[in-house]
């Protein structure tokens, strides 16, 4: 049995805007395992960074809000109300997180040598020499060419992928427990983007990690994760093992996700299959299921009250109304219930 | 070939050059000698990785950016040696919809004006026509007429990206080159906007110039696409066949590192490795631009660059290992 790293329970995260609070995450619980890779799938603005940035610590203190029955348990340790000196200590050590954009996260007035070993300094009682030593071995890790001379040059002289690597050696340079990767391979090209991710791979192995990939990408969590979880406007609307999401979803969301990607067996120039309208203002969440407004299947109920978990295997569930025997189905196939849609 | 004699063609491009220089004995060579054909009422794609060039090459076949050599012929015009009310008729047959639709809206105005400043500027109209055209291209873009007064920061991403669309098409264009014009999108909103130009493109007989990354998205709306590399075009098909059969070792690589929304189709799927980086496009080597990454690379690879053939029947390849194979 791989042993259970992370367990976040109704995690909730508001923040004070001018327009009014604005809740972000809505009552967001799940787990992840030494060795797992989950993946947070959602259009932008469903949440999916602000809940990884809460695991990390890393939300503005003036304006954000976790509301006091969320609870975050990294290795059995609780991390909302660390003070932030221990969550310093957490961060890069234990838990590590790489961005999208490799250019804004690395410090462009240091050498790509010293931001790896500065992370090391931090952490470890080691001479400044040792840490170099180390990040020299992890700069080859992640396979950059004349690991050597590199060490020494800024991230300006970097391309975007090149830049990603060095990003991932400066998040695993302490062998953390979790890495949490952040639409890492968004503004990578597709021959960039499939190296990254074979390397988040193999690195995972050889580390135990687990990995938390948030992205919007469906192509890229297919090749790479084990758990899906979707999420739609601040909710997890569907969660399961990767395959369970892929071939039988069942929240019409995952549904339509999956459908609006082409794919390159099918004919040119037919209609894609399209999402009308767009997701709700989060100042005023609705009250009943967040994608009633949008969903082909929406009946009555589900603008009225938010759907429960309906539970289909010992790891698949969704928050559908489709799937519940209280609700008023007549008019909608009877095949959909409680099965795939 | 034979069906295509009937179509007409509506831009020919003929060993388009674009270098930019970039300091002392340096040439940027952006676009690098890049010959083909668009048809009117088809789409074709560009395809390739950042920096290989498609962007500067559609914004050269707009006129946007003056060739460096070679000929950009608009219904038999070549419209760099057009005079200056001349370029202006061409803006009002070709426009184009750009990537970031955050920074390609002036957000000092409104929408409406947006829309109608090409209606002005040509003199399609004026008054109540106007407005009556602005509130009609909405509609059609799938916004509504009370959108017309506001200001592009109170609209979402795939909104904007209408208001792109809605002003290319006001001064009825023949022909539209899409720079990359859903990546900034997210997928749900880029079905919206992929949709809503091939429909427009059915009804009105549009012709695009389809330049994107998501090489899925490209065969989904192309007839034809074009795989360019560092300035080159390596190969050149109908999207068919290219995503069937591609015979480039770039193409080939290319098409392996598309993730597919499959768990079991990626697990058996054999991606072909492609080691390394683009190289620099600043005084390239000469000989193929993809042999420093191609496994098949000879030293005939890096001494003389591969002419773009026919080795099959519409189907065009630059490499000398494909052209060996099929004899030519």
């Amino acid at each position: 049995m791989s042993e259970q790293l992370l367990n976040i329970e109704h995690l909730s995260v508001s923040f004070k805007t001018y327009a009014g609070t604005m809740h972000a995450v809505r009552d967001v619980s799940f787990t992840l395992d030494e060795g797992e890779t989950l993946a947070i799938v959602g259009e932008s603005g469903c949440g999916k960074t602000v809940t990884s940035k809460s695991i990390m610590g890393l939300l503005p203190k003036q304006n954000s809000i976790i509301s006091p029955e969320s609870k975050i348990t990294f290795m059995g340790r609780q991390m909302i109300g660390l003070s932030e000196k221990e969550m310093a200590e957490v961060r890069g050590r234990d838990i590590s997180m790489i961005f999208q954009d490799p250019m804004t996260s690395l410090n462009p007035t240091m050498k790509v040598g010293e931001q790896i070993a500065e992370s090391i300094l931090i952490h470890h009682k080691v001479s400044k020499d040792e840490a170099m030593k180390k990040a020299l071995e992890m700069l080859e890790l992640v396979r950059i060419p004349n690991a050597k001379q590199r060490m020494k040059q800024y991230p300006f002289e970097f391309s975007g992928g090149m830049r990603q690597r060095a990003m991932i050696a400066v998040a695993l340079v302490c062998k953390p427990k979790i890495l949490i990767a952040d639409e890492p391979t968004t503004a990578l090209d597709v021959t960039i983007q499939a190296q990254i991710m074979e390397l988040i791979g193999e690195l995972k192995k050889e580390l135990n990690m687990g990995v938390i990939l948030v992205t919007h990408d469906l192509g890229v969590v297919a090749s790479v994760a084990d758990s899906i979880q979707v999420m739609y406007a601040g909710k997890v609307v569907e969660y399961g093992k990767s395959r369970e999401v892929f071939y039988s979803p069942k929240h019409p969301y995952t549904l339509a996700l999956l459908k609006s990607v082409p794919r390159l067996s099918t004919e040119n120039k037919d209609v894609l299959y399209s999402l009308k309208g767009t997701p709700p203002d989060l100042i005023v969440p609705p009250d009943g299921c967040p994608f009633a407004a949008r969903c082909e299947y929406g009946m009555n109920l589900c603008r009225r009250v938010n759907p429960q978990y309906t539970v289909f295997s010992e790891t698949q569930k969704a928050s559908c109304w489709l799937h519940d025997e209280r609700a008023d189905r007549s008019g909608l196939p009877e095949s959909m219930f409680g099965g795939n849609i | 070939m034979a069906e295509n004699k009937e179509k007409q063609v509506l831009i020919e491009v003929k060993n388009l050059k674009k270098y930019f220089k970039v300091g002392k004995n340096k040439t940027l060579k952006a676009v690098d000698d890049v010959s083909f054909k668009i048809y009117k009422g088809e789409t074709l794609g560009i395809v390739g990785e950042s920096g290989c060039g498609k962007t500067t090459c559609g914004k050269t076949v707009m006129g946007l950016y003056p060739a460096t050599s070679g000929q950009v012929l608009f219904n038999g015009v070549d419209i760099h040696s057009l005079s200056k009310s001349e370029k202006k008729d061409f803006t009002k047959k070709a426009q184009i919809i750009f990537q970031d639709p955050y920074s390609s809206l002036n957000p000092r105005m409104t929408v409406g004006d947006i829309i109608g400043e090409g209606i002005d500027i040509h003199h399609i109209c004026k008054g109540e026509e106007r407005e009556k055209r602005i509130f009609e291209l909405l509609q059609i873009v799938g916004l509504n007429k009370e959108h017309a007064s506001r200001f592009p920061h109170e609209f979402s991403g795939g909104q904007r990206q209408r208001i792109g669309i809605a002003r290319a098409l006001a001064i009825e264009p023949e022909f539209i080159v899409c720079d990359e014009p859903i990546s900034a999108l997210d997928v749900s909103i880029q079905a919206q906007v992929v949709n809503l130009l091939i429909e427009l493109q059915k009804k009105k007989g549009l012709t695009y110039m389809f330049i994107a990354h998501d090489l899925s998205m490209v065969k989904h709306i192309s007839d034809r696409v074009s795989v360019m590399y560092l300035g080159s075009m390596v190969e050149y098909t109908t999207s068919n066949e290219l995503y069937k059969e591609p015979l480039h070792p770039y193409t080939k690589a290319l098409m392996s590192s598309i993730p597919i929304p499959d768990p079991d189709e990626e697990a058996e799927k054999k991606r072909i490795p492609i080691e390394g980086e683009i190289p620099s496009p600043i005084n390239p080597k000469p000989g193929c631009k993809f042999a420093s990454r191609c496994k098949y690379a000879t030293d005939r690879c890096r001494s003389e660059q591969p002419q773009l053939l026919e080795v099959i029947p519409d189907h065009y390849v630059a490499c000398h290992k494909i052209a060996s194979e099929y004899n030519l």
